[in-house]
This record gives C-alpha cells, sequence and structure tokens, in this order.
C-alpha cells in the first residue's frame, strides 16, 4: 500500500469510519459551502469613523506608523517627508499597481523604479487589497502590482491603504476576497513591522523583514 | 446534565447559586432542613497529621448552622487515581460514597481531595447507575471555605488575629473548583488580620503528590521560589486550604531556617491558633 | 533519523538542569515575559473565552472528519498547481523531501522554523545528502550554530543569554571584524540578519513549515515575527511545505478564529506580524516566488491517536501556553525533556511519538496543577491526559516497582478503615512523639525523597478521628 493510502486507512480505522458515511460527508460539504464565522469580536465594529480610529490604534501598538491622507495623490509628499525625517535617500521601489504608476513621484523628488526586489532596494511602498481594524493589520495580495518581496526584503515598507478597504475583521476582508475569484499566490497579513524576541526575550524590530512600516489611509 | 437527583438544600437562592458557580448536575430542591447534615471529610492529611485542622472546620460548620458528622473515613484515592490505579481510585470513591451517604453535603478541608470527589468521581464510573451516583455525589459535596461563602452565606467570622498574613492558591482549589475570593472574603472579616498579597501566590507550590518525592530536586526548585515569594511578602503568617501544599511549604520554610508560621486557613478563620503552626515546636510560638 | 530521545534520563537531565547557573538565568525571562504578556492580552479580548470553546469544537470537528478533510485539502493544492506528498514515518518525510530538493539540484536549503522538522530530524538529512540547510529564524540559527535542539517551542532559544549568543557569533562569523560590539542583543539581531539575507538570496530550496492548512483553498500558511518564513519561501525556486496531517483545517474563517487564540496565547500578541497564506506555486504573471510548491504530509504516529484518550492532543495549535505556564518547565527548561516537544505538550506528546516505555518520565513529572490547561487555547485537557499515560503505564507494569509496592500498601488500609484506624492511630502516635521536640523530621527513612529537600511536619499525635470520636463519647456522658 502507498503510503497515502495506508495514513487515509489508519485514520479511518482509528475514527472507525469508512469515508462513505453520507452524514459526514454532507457535513464537512456544508461547513465548506457555507464557511461559518467563529465569533467576532466587537473591538473592530462600528462606524467607518470608529474603525479607522481603531485601526490607526491597533497599528501603532505594534509600532506601525499611521497617517491619514485626503487623497492619494498626497502619498509621494508623504512619503518624501517620512524618509527626510529618517534621513534616508529619496528613492522607491513599487509593483505595477494601476494606483501607484498613476502617482506623480517626480515631482514629489523621488526617484523610483518598478518590479520585484532582489534585496538592494532600501524604501518599497505597496497597495493594501484591505486592512482590519481590529488588529490593525493590512492584507496585501501577491501578483505583478505587488511583488511580494516588496514587503519582505527593503528596511522601509511604506503601505497604501484605501479607507474605503478598511474593514472590521479579518472576516470581511475574507468576503471580499472570495468575490475576487481564486487566491493569489500569496496572501500576507502584515501587522506591524518585523520582529524578533528570540535573545533573552528582548523585542527587538527589523529582524529579516522591514525595520519600518509606514501606513497611509487616503480617505478619497 | 438532566440526571435529577434529590439533594436537600436549605435556600432558593442557594440553588441558584451552586449553578452559577459550578455547573452543578441539574438538582430538584426539597424542603429546607433548618440544620444540614453535613458530613466532614477530614482527609486523610489532615487525620494524620493536623488533627486541629478538623475541629476548626468542625467549629465553622457548627457555627454556620450545620449538624456536623464525622462517618469512619480513610481517604478519597487521589493518590491510586494519580498514580494511574483506576481500579483502587474506584473502590475508595465507593467507599467515600457509601460513608456519606447520609449526609446533605459532604465538606472537606481541601481543594484538592474536593477536587477528587467532585470532579473526578464521576470520571471513574462508566456505569450509568453508579456515574450517576458520583455525579450526585460530586452535586454536594464542598470545599470547606467556599461551602460557608457560597452555600451558607457566610460573609463574616467572629475571629482575632492580630497581624499580617499572605495566603497560596493551591491549585486543584483555584483551578478545578474555582476558589479565589472566598477565604480571602473571609480573612477580610477576621479582627486585626491585614492580608497581603505574595507574587505569583496561584502558582503551584511543587507539592504535586507523590510528585514531590519522586522528583524531589525539582519539587525543591518549585518550592524554593514559593518560599522566596512568601519572604519577601514580608508577612510572618502563610496560610492556604490545602495540607499537603502546607506540609511541603511549611517542611522548606524551617528547613531553610525562615521566621514564617504556617498554618491552614482554617484555623485564623476559626480563631483556633492555640496548637503550633505547621512543623513547629510546641512550645514556640512566634 | 529521528532525533535520539534522551527522555529516559529525564531525571538525570533535570539534575543537570537545574545546576546550570547559565540555564536558570534565561529561565528567568521565561517566567515572567509570556505570562504577563499573554494575560494583558487576553483581559483585552473580551471574547477570548468564547473564541476558545470554538476554537476547541473546530479542532474536534476537524479530528472527527479528518480524513475528508485531508482528502478535500489535497484535491486543491493540485488544483493551484501544487504537489501533496503523504509519508507515513520519518523516514519517508524525509526521503520524500531530500528527493525533491535533489530533483531540483539543489544545494543550499534555507529553512523557517518548523517543529515537525525538527521531530523527523530533518537537518540531518539534508546534510547527510549533500546539501546545506539553513535555519533562519533567528533562535534556531543560533541553536544551529551550537549544534542544539529548540528548548521551546516557540523559542527555541530560549535557554541561552545574550552572552552566550555572543560566543557564538564571534566562533562561526569569523569574515566579520573580531574588535566588533556585539554586548546588546540588537547588535546579535543586525549581525544575523546581515549573514541571513546572504543565505536567503543563495538557496536553492525553501522549507517552511505550516500553522494550518486550508482544505478549502488548498492554502498553508505560516505565522511569524520575523518574516524569515516569507523570505524562505518567497526568494528560492522551490518551496516545500512539512505539515503533520492534523494542521488541516475547513476554511479561511476557520484559520481567522485559530488566529485570534494562536498569538495571544503564544507571544501575547494579538496578531504575528506576518501570516502568510501560501496557495501553489508563482502564477504566470508573477515577479516573484517559488516556481514548483510541494506539500509534504507526515503521519508517524498521530493516526494512531484518533479514537483514543489521546485524541484531544491533536488539537494542540503548538503556541506554547503551556510550557510558558508550567512550573516544572520554568524549573529545568526543555531540554531535559529529553526530545523535540517540551513541557506538558510533549509530556503527553512524546510517549505518543516515541512510545511510553522511553517517554513515561514526562506524564510522571508534573504536580497536575492544571494551569497548562487553564491557559490552553484549545483547551486540551493535559493533566487528564498525562494522568491517562499513568494509567496505561499502571495497566502494563511499567510503573517503578518501590511506587507501585508504595501504593499497594496504602491502598490495603486505606480500602479497611477498621485497620487504617488502628494502625494509623499507632503510626501517627509514634511519629508524634518522636518529633516532639523539634515538630518536625530533618531526616526519615522511607522518606528520603521527601527528607532530602525539606522536612516533615511531625503529626499532632492522635488522629482526627480517634479525638474527634472521643470528644462525642465524652460530650454524651
Amino acid at each position: 500500500m502507498s503510503a497515502r493510502e495506508d495514513i487515509f486507512a489508519n485514520i479511518r480505522r482509528s475514527l472507525g469510519v469508512t469515508g462513505n458515511e453520507t452524514t459526514r460527508r454532507g457535513a464537512v460539504a456544508q461547513r465548506l459551502e457555507q464557511t461559518p464565522r467563529g465569533p467576532i469580536p466587537s473591538r473592530g465594529q462600528g462606524s467607518p469613523a470608529a474603525r479607522l480610529a481603531t485601526f490607526i490604534g491597533e497599528a501603532t501598538r505594534v509600532s506601525a506608523t499611521v497617517v491619514v491622507l485626503d487623497t492619494a495623490q498626497a502619498v509621494p509628499e508623504e512619503i518624501v517627508r517620512f524618509l527626510r525625517e529618517a534621513n534616508l535617500p529619496l528613492t522607491l521601489k513599487h509593483g505595477e499597481d494601476a494606483r501607484l504608476s498613476a502617482l506623480d513621484w517626480q515631482a514629489a523628488g523621488l526617484e523610483v523604479a518598478t518590479g520585484r526586489s532582489d534585496g538592494a532596494d532600501l524604501n518599497a511602498v505597496t497597495h493594501a487589497f484591505g486592512g482590519v481594524a481590529e488588529t490593525g493589520s493590512l492584507v496585501l495580495l501577491s501578483g505583478a502590482d505587488n511583488p511580494v518581496t516588496l514587503t519582505f526584503l527593503p528596511d522601509n515598507h511604506f503601505v497604501v491603504l484605501a479607507a474605503a478597504d478598511l474593514t472590521s475583521d479579518l472576516e470581511s476582508v475574507l468576503v471580499k476576497l472570495r468575490r475576487t475569484g481564486a487566491l493569489p499566490r500569496t496572501i500576507n497579513i502584515v501587522t506591524g513591522p518585523s520582529r524578533s524576541a528570540d535573545i533573552e526575550q528582548t523585542l527587538l524590530l527589523g529582524a529579516h523583514g522591514p525595520r519600518r512600516l509606514h501606513i497611509m489611509v487616503t480617505l478619497n | 446534565m438532566a440526571d435529577a437527583t434529590i439533594v436537600a438544600l436549605p435556600s432558593n437562592e442557594t440553588q441558584a447559586n451552586l449553578h452559577t458557580t459550578r455547573k452543578a448536575p441539574e438538582i430538584t430542591l426539597t424542603a429546607a432542613p433548618a440544620r444540614p447534615r453535613v458530613g466532614l471529610f477530614a482527609t486523610c492529611l489532615v487525620d494524620l497529621f493536623r488533627p486541629s485542622v478538623g475541629f476548626a472546620a468542625a467549629k465553622l460548620l457548627d457555627e454556620a448552622g450545620c449538624e456536623v458528622l464525622v462517618p469512619p473515613q480513610t481517604c478519597c484515592g487521589q493518590p491510586a487515581f494519580n498514580s494511574g490505579d483506576r481500579v483502587t481510585a474506584r473502590d475508595l470513591a465507593l467507599q467515600v460514597m457509601d460513608a456519606f451517604s447520609g449526609c446533605d453535603y459532604i465538606v472537606a478541608p481541601s481543594g484538592s481531595c474536593t477536587g477528587q470527589m467532585v470532579k473526578h468521581f464521576p470520571e471513574l464510573f462508566d456505569e450509568p447507575k453508579l456515574a450517576m451516583r458520583a455525579r450526585a455525589f460530586a452535586a454536594k459535596t464542598f470545599e470547606l471555605v467556599s461551602f460557608l461563602t457560597d452555600v451558607l452565606k457566610v460573609t463574616s467570622v467572629e475571629a482575632t488575629y492580630e497581624g499580617r498574613v499572605t495566603y497560596h492558591d493551591s491549585c486543584s482549589g483555584l483551578r478545578e473548583l474555582g476558589i479565589q475570593s472566598q477565604p480571602r472574603a473571609l480573612l477580610a472579616t477576621v479582627k486585626g488580620l491585614e492580608l497581603v498579597e505574595m507574587n505569583e501566590s496561584d502558582v503551584c507550590c511543587g507539592f504535586g503528590g507523590t510528585f514531590a518525592a519522586k522528583y524531589g530536586e525539582i519539587s525543591d526548585t518549585i518550592v524554593t521560589k514559593k518560599t522566596a515569594n512568601v519572604s519577601e511578602s514580608g508577612a510572618p503568617l502563610l496560610l492556604a486550604g490545602d495540607l499537603g501544599c502546607l506540609m511541603n511549604m511549611a517542611g522548606k520554610i524551617t528547613r531553610q531556617g525562615k521566621e514564617i508560621d504556617v498554618r491552614h486557613v482554617a484555623e485564623v478563620l476559626a480563631g483556633m491558633c492555640d496548637e503550633p503552626p505547621i512543623g513547629a515546636r510546641k512550645e514556640t510560638r512566634r | 533519523m529521528t532525533l535520539h530521545p534522551t527522555t529516559p534520563d529525564f531525571k538525570d537531565n533535570a539534575h543537570r538542569a537545574l545546576h546550570d547557573p547559565e540555564l536558570q538565568k534565561a529561565l528567568g525571562h521565561v517566567q515572567h515575559g509570556f505570562i504577563y504578556k499573554r494575560q494583558s492580552a487576553v483581559e483585552r479580548l473580551p471574547e477570548f473565552k468564547t473564541l476558545r470553546e470554538s476554537a476547541r469544537d473546530l479542532k474536534d470537528h476537524v479530528l472527527k472528519n479528518l480524513d475528508l478533510y485531508l482528502e478535500t485539502y489535497e484535491r486543491n493544492v493540485a488544483a493551484a498547481g501544487g504537489q501533496v506528498h503523504f509519508a507515513r514515518t520519518s523516514a519517508e518525510a524525509c526521503e520524500t523531501i531530500v528527493n525533491i530538493c535533489k530533483s531540483h539540484g539543489a544545494k543550499s536549503v534555507t529553512k523557517g522554523k518548523s517543529m515537525v522538522s525538527e521531530e523527523i530530524g530533518l537537518n540531518a538529512a539534508i546534510e547527510a545528502a549533500g546539501m546545506q540547510a539553513v535555519e533562519t529564524d533567528l533562535g534556531e540559527y543560533i541553536i544551529q550554530l551550537r549544534g542544539e535542539t529548540p528548548s521551546h517551542i516557540i523559542a527555541p532559544a530560549v535557554h541561552l543569554t545574550k552572552e552566550q549568543v555572543e560566543g557564538d557569533f564571534r566562533r562561526v562569523h569569523t569574515h566579520l571584524d573580531g574588535a566588533r560590539d556585539l554586548s546588546e542583543p540588537v547588535q546579535l539581531l543586525t549581525e544575523a540578519r546581515g549573514v541571513l539575507r546572504e543565505r536567503f538570496l543563495a538557496a536553492d530550496v525553501g522549507i517552511t513549515g505550516a500553522n494550518f492548512l486550508i482544505a478549502e483553498t488548498g492554502t498553508s500558511i505560516i505565522v511569524t515575527n520575523e518574516g524569515n518564513g516569507d523570505l524562505t519561501q518567497s526568494l528560492p525556486k522551490v518551496h516545500i511545505v512539512i505539515a503533520s496531517i492534523e494542521k488541516v483545517v475547513p476554511t479561511l474563517e476557520d484559520v481567522s478564529l485559530l488566529l485570534r487564540v494562536l498569538a495571544r496565547s503564544a507571544t501575547g500578541q494579538d496578531m504575528s506580524v506576518y501570516t502568510t497564506l501560501s496557495t501553489g506555486p508563482r502564477r504566470e504573471t508573477d515577479p516573484d516566488g517559488p516556481e514548483h510548491y510541494h506539500v509534504v504530509l507526515v503521519d508517524n504516529g498521530r493516526s494512531a491517536m484518533l479514537g483514543t484518550e489521546f485524541e484531544d492532543m491533536l488539537r494542540c495549535i503548538r503556541c506554547g501556553a503551556c510550557m510558558n505556564h508550567c512550573p516544572v518547565y520554568h524549573a529545568i527548561g526543555g531540554h531535559a525533556y529529553g526530545w523535540v516537544y517540551p513541557g506538558p505538550m510533549g509530556a503527553v506528546l512524546t510517549p505518543s511519538l516515541i512510545g511510553v516505555e522511553k517517554g513515561g518520565h514526562l506524564p510522571n513529572a508534573s504536580t497536575f496543577c492544571g494551569r497548562c490547561e487553564s491557559v490552553c487555547p484549545v483547551k486540551i485537557p493535559l493533566p487528564k491526559l498525562m494522568r491517562h499515560w499513568r494509567e496505561r503505564e499502571f495497566e502494563r507494569h511499567l510503573t517503578p516497582a518501590v511506587q507501585r509496592f508504595g501504593l499497594k500498601i496504602w491502598a490495603f488500609f486505606a480500602k479497611n478503615p477498621g485497620l487504617y484506624s488502628f494502625a494509623s492511630r499507632a503510626a501517627m502516635s509514634a511519629l508524634a512523639w518522636l518529633g516532639r521536640d523539634k515538630g518536625r523530621f530533618a531526616s526519615l527513612p522511607l522518606a528520603k525523597g521527601w527528607t532530602d529537600y525539606r522536612d516533615l511536619p511531625a503529626p499532632q499525635g492522635d488522629t482526627f478521628q480517634a479525638q474527634w470520636r472521643k470528644r462525642q463519647k465524652e460530650a454524651r456522658r
């Protein structure tokens, strides 16, 4: 017997089942079909304004920085402000996201490149698919518009989140995700900048991923 | 949850409380006896090592309006149960249930032995009739201090103790039975007594029954941390609700030569501190 | 290939651990950090109690239907362009992984943190096949340099002090300036980041574990804080996931539920920094990500736990809360347990996986304080399961003879109240008389296990029952 057949046979023997029980099959099919939710904490719920406030509070707790911008057009200037304050070079990489490509980076004085990162990029900007108020998390989908390497290799990660994409809980993002069809190769749920407490339980930011996570919530 | 058993209870309020604090099996209320017959399960350690705790418990129960009975008894069977000997554990569970069959309640000055009777007796029996009996027995079995506060609604005691004390939460009482606020509430009514909390009062003292002897060195490390926390509290008297933990901590405290007395909480609540503290010399009373 | 267990020498291991000053210093960090952080996170979420119950129910549902969810999972991995391999044993799992690596001509393999890879002894297998395996989680990297195994399932290097780590970095990173300052954790982290960045970029295969597998979508999930797992799985051309069969859950929503209890229980975070869902290899238009995606599902004794009293253990989501709250773990650390899984979860799982003959000490070395169960996010009744192991040992006469004999004598008296009363009165009166001067015994034959470390308080005199009856009689007169 193959390993596969053996393992299935062992599982079924231990459970005392054959695998052909219609009730079990029905229950499993139903769960997969209906995708029931567990209890949803109240923390992230509320009006859009309340959600935004919760999101900012939670993201800040995990050492991300958050600004709210009136329009996406203000993003380049905000990144320039951040980089100048941190005394960093005005370089930036982003994917082929149409919303990011439409912004006037040159005017703000940024030297911009597009594509994946090979590890040499200091700064990157990506556009979030969604945000979760409950935990201050960002949801990023991999693809040509959003190479996954941009989320992990650069030291400074800028993320644009449209306020309209900010939901109360992860389950709400999942609903939206299902509507987009098949899942992308990678979904990154990012909650704060990279960290490690592996040495004497001392919490340090910037382990292998970005040292800084700067979130720009755009209202319009 | 549908095994209806008949248990006499003093009041409606008490029944409601039973349900909220412990999710007891369904209980049918019958006429409340004026003076409930309470079987005192002394526990073997109290029976053998510290009878004064048994008398303190009896006094507290008597003053709270109970008729106290002490049927001939040995052990709840926990040592067998925790050593994997289910057969002996069952035999002893049946023996205990027989011995206390005439009681309205069974009360023990120990969270650990009570935990055995309340949580584990029902696990010992697969036979429906015996399982039902064990659940019914569990439903009327209580740890002493929580029985006073939660069932008898005792809110204060007539006792005096001048000085600071610290209280260790024994594991079974705390985590199996939810005993934490009850002893503190009653201690607060002892005249002259000041309760100072130690750090990590809810962490195990390292006793663990046979563990203390089988893994003495590990147990020693755990109890050493415990006595350090007791010392740091600054209280000259350590209290707890379980004699096993108390003997472990007292044994370490005397070995370390610390000037800290150790007593069962019932002794202080009953105002019966005439006997020397646990592990202390007869003539000494610090 | 499986790590050779030293569990039968548990007592010696524990003795060494208790006398290791560096270990004892390092363990101080476990006792306080984890507990306080978890407590704060739980207090901030009023729904936590309900979430735990739902998490338990969900895992139970999965276990009862594990065959069906595994079938669904396998089908959906394939639909997304990935491949599932099944392995009955550690050896089969290692062989499968080594073969995948070889088929891609791999020389260097990076690894995210994975306990099941420790269980199957994967690193040794990869090295034996002539490839290099590089652990990329900071803690795992440190212990790999030291030739050690993890001492904690989520904080593998928690047994080390920063001075020890500094020594290891100086010993291994000889290409760096010998005069550099490495006295602070941040300097150690920065150095590891630099060294490992090169390894990430050079790797041919990346291996990660999985916190969860999603049947609905054929997705594997890793939860990390450092981002090493993501670099491990995104940069090389091959991504291999190694996971045990009970990791599967039905849907994305179910993962969301479990995530709410996982990080809070583990590190006291609401969410770990990176929760990454991976489905198949990179898509045609993707500029990065692996070209090949394999999942190796390991049984290694788990299917035999289903349907037994140990099935509850398969709910475990590997948060480490049980060991973080365990007084025994606090005293001796993780290595003393002698195999891959330490603490209360290890005390139940280890005998299941390596046999109770070898692992029997672990379920006995517990005070049954119950703190582990009280913090378990999926409500595994750990003390009860440890007790079940003791029962199996007792049934099979594996309980030490001395203990068995003592228990027998005690049971004989306990079952005969008349004899008990007679014997206990005699014994206690004698002991009380012997201890009358000091009120305690500093040593007592037959009680050395106790009196080696602490005094035994002397009994007060006659037994309670005898005194009670005497008083009752007097009162009636």
